[in-house]
């Protein structure tokens, strides 16, 4: 795919068509615009504090993308990590409550650790049981919301049963930028580098282009389809155990409806539900546009009521363009070949 | 290939959604017969009425969707759209509209919802499964805009009847009653009518479809406008059903609408699928539902049961065929040998 663009480009020179063509190009700047404009009405909107808020809100949702875009490159989709972000966050404020002293990587390895195995159980379902995604997910969306209500039995995990050096942990900083960004930073950057430049990122491409062909080139389909599973539930349960350190406070319903919105970011971003086509920095820019467009709705005091129906119309209107950039595209380059 | 294994997928696959049919209605039994041992109150005919009563939007909802999926697509947005027409109701109503006319007015948004779900999938060729989650936030946010987080709970007795009575002289729900009704329509639509038989047809090879001469298109869009119409209906039996008209009614509804049609055995790449199936599945998720309330076995167990029912609707009948598959193999295998 990605040698398909860098062809049809070279063989179509005017710049502006050849800066469309690349969605991540399009969408900064569309970043910038929404960034600019908001910041020209009210400066604010460019501080310190309101651009840490931001960068905070967006960092959890930003790390279940990474996951969330390795799902829908595959051509599945994965509807299940909001549960895994829920399970993740209570049974690691269970675990401190257990364990008083527990370091904080170790907690951020359990919530790894237990996000991959809740992924795997979509893998296997998906790669070995056949059962297409969306109802595999969709499943077990239920059963790890269901568990999370079993094991929290109406309580709730409070700030105040946490340990300090853990809530430290999501406040503090390096050099102004807070541990959670650059967390989430680091995590995507390694991601993105793993999608771009190696094979096993690469064959992930392929299987969303084409399954078959990609089994018959010697990708080993299933075992791939499963470690894609395993690595989104593995940044979603992590994402979980900084969701509990950034709020404190998690009952059973954390992460309702997450899905959705990681979906959203992911699309907005470029990355095309039919498998195949996106990447992940774009993904990143997705979830970040969709966040600046939420706390620019904010800063410029439209009613909180109307930051939904924009962000849905925001969302329609990014598919629409990706289809209309990608039809133009198709076209430039099947009439480069026939001439 | 030789000729039976050209026989072979065309009869298994009808045997297997007619079994899986069969399945799912045995096991509403299984959980009738389960609730009856539960709580001997759980068989009583007010409990039933009560019970069925309580999954009458998700119902409804199901029969259109059960029609988009088997033409390979899928509306997230029908809850939001549920929203917002309830919204719309709530806000005419309280600005003095007669209600007759804030019905019609919640009809024509379900309407005008559904079918611009359908231009942009149908016009632009976009997929249905990212248009909707994107009009699944725009409507619930137009309901926000609409109504904010007020509520509005005050309608005439004569409608909130509607939602919450029986039909006369019976204790069978009103929604219900209305639900049975449009399913058997729905059913008569989809197995006995040339444009039922064109939604298999679509669904199970659209290029096909379109060379053999169905206007699929114009299908689709016919199908996401039902889809906004059902959604309409259900929000006005859930504005009269809990007298309340507010922006988040029925919230994440569409993950059990489209649970219940996968556990009715509609497949979700299209081309399979029967509105039996969908409303068995219906039934058994909501007296399963109903079952575990009465005993107090809480909501926990039931989310679980859903999602497990789900997987396995899929997966076992999956798991069967791969050892059908493997025993025949094996069969061929001796067979060769001797």
């Amino acid at each position: 795919m990605t040698s398909q663009t860098a062809k049809s480009a070279a063989s179509a020179p005017p710049l502006l068509s050849r800066l469309l063509r690349a969605r991540e190009v399009s969408l900064v700047a569309l970043l910038l615009v929404v960034t600019l404009g908001t910041a020209a009405i009210n400066p604010l909107f460019l501080s310190f504090g309101s651009l840490k808020d931001l960068f905070l809100n967006v960092s959890i949702i930003a790390l279940v993308v990474i996951g969330q875009t390795i799902v829908l490159l595959m051509k599945h989709v994965d509807l299940s990590v909001s549960s895994v972000v829920g399970l993740s966050a209570f049974l690691t404020g269970s675990l401190f409550i257990a364990v008083p002293g527990l370091p904080v990587p170790l907690a951020l390895l359990f919530g790894l650790v237990l996000g991959a195995a809740l992924g795997s159980v979509n893998g296997l379902l998906v790669a070995y049981g056949k059962v297409p995604a969306l109802v595999a997910t969709l499943g077990t969306l239920y059963v790890f919301r269901g568990v999370t209500y079993a094991v929290v039995d109406g309580g709730q995990i409070n700030a105040s049963n946490l340990p300090a050096g853990f809530l430290g942990f999501a406040t503090g900083a390096v050099w102004g930028i807070p541990n959670l960004v650059l967390l989430v930073l680091t995590v995507m950057t390694g991601f993105g580098i793993y999608l771009k430049s190696y094979r096993g990122g690469r064959e992930y491409y392929a299987l969303g282009s084409n399954a078959e062909a990609a089994g018959l080139a010697g990708i080993r389909v299933n075992r791939r389809t499963m470690l894609g599973f395993a690595l989104s539930g593995a940044v979603a349960g992590l994402a979980g155990v900084l969701y509990l350190a950034r709020f404190g406070t998690v009952d059973a319903t954390a992460g309702t409806g997450l899905e959705l919105q990681v979906i959203a970011a992911a699309v907005v971003g470029g990355v095309s539900i039919n498998g195949g086509v996106g990447t992940l920095f774009g993904a990143g820019i997705g979830a970040l546009l969709l966040g600046v467009m939420g706390s620019a709705l904010v800063i410029l005091r439209a009613p909180g009521f109307y930051q939904q129906a924009i962000q849905g119309a925001l969302l329609l209107a990014a598919i629409s363009i990706d289809m209309w950039v990608s039809r133009r595209t198709a076209k430039g380059w099947n009439q480069g070949r026939g001439s | 290939m030789s000729s039976p294994e050209l026989n072979r997928p065309k009869r298994s696959r009808f045997a297997g959604v007619v079994g899986w049919e069969l399945t799912i209605t045995g096991l509403v039994f299984v959980a009738l017969l389960g609730g009856a041992l539960l709580s001997p109150d759980f068989l009583t005919g007010s409990n039933l009425s009560f019970l069925t009563a309580n999954f009458s939007e998700v119902a409804l909802m199901a029969l259109s969707m059960t029609l988009l999926v088997i033409v390979a697509e899928i509306d997230l947005s029908v809850a939001s759209i549920l929203g917002l027409c309830s919204a719309v109701l709530g806000v005419l109503f309280a600005a003095g509209w007669p209600m007759p006319l804030a019905i019609l007015a919640c009809f024509v948004v379900g309407g005008l919802a559904g079918l611009f779900n359908g231009l942009l999938v149908t016009r632009l060729g976009l997929p249905s499964l990212a248009v909707t989650i994107g009009t699944l936030a725009l409507y619930r946010g137009l309901a926000y805009v609409l109504l904010g987080d007020r509520a509005i709970a005050e309608f005439p007795a004569a409608y909130t009847n509607f939602g919450f009575g029986n039909v006369p002289g019976t204790l069978i729900p009103i929604p219900i009653a209305l639900f049975l009704v449009l399913a058997v329509v729905t059913a008569i639509v989809l197995h006995a009518t040339p444009f039922g038989r064109s939604l298999y047809a679509i669904g199970a090879n659209e290029v096909a479809a379109r060379f053999a001469g169905l206007r699929v298109e114009r299908v689709k869009l016919t199908l996401f406008v039902v889809s906004g119409l059902m959604a309409a209906l259900a929000a006005v039996v859930y504005t009269f059903r809990f007298s309340s008209a507010r922006a988040d009614n029925a919230s994440g509804f569409e993950l059990s609408v489209i649970a219940a049609v996968l556990l009715g055995g509609v497949s979700i790449f299209g081309g399979k699928g029967s509105v039996v199936g969908a409303v068995a599945a219906v039934f058994l998720i909501g007296i399963i539902n109903g079952a575990l309330t009465i005993v107090d076995v809480s909501n926990e167990i039931l989310t679980i049961v859903t999602g497990l029912l789900l997987i396995g609707s899929v997966l076992v009948p999956n798991l069967l065929a791969r050892a059908r598959s493997a025993r025949e193999r094996q069969q061929l295998r001796r067979d060769a040998m001797r």
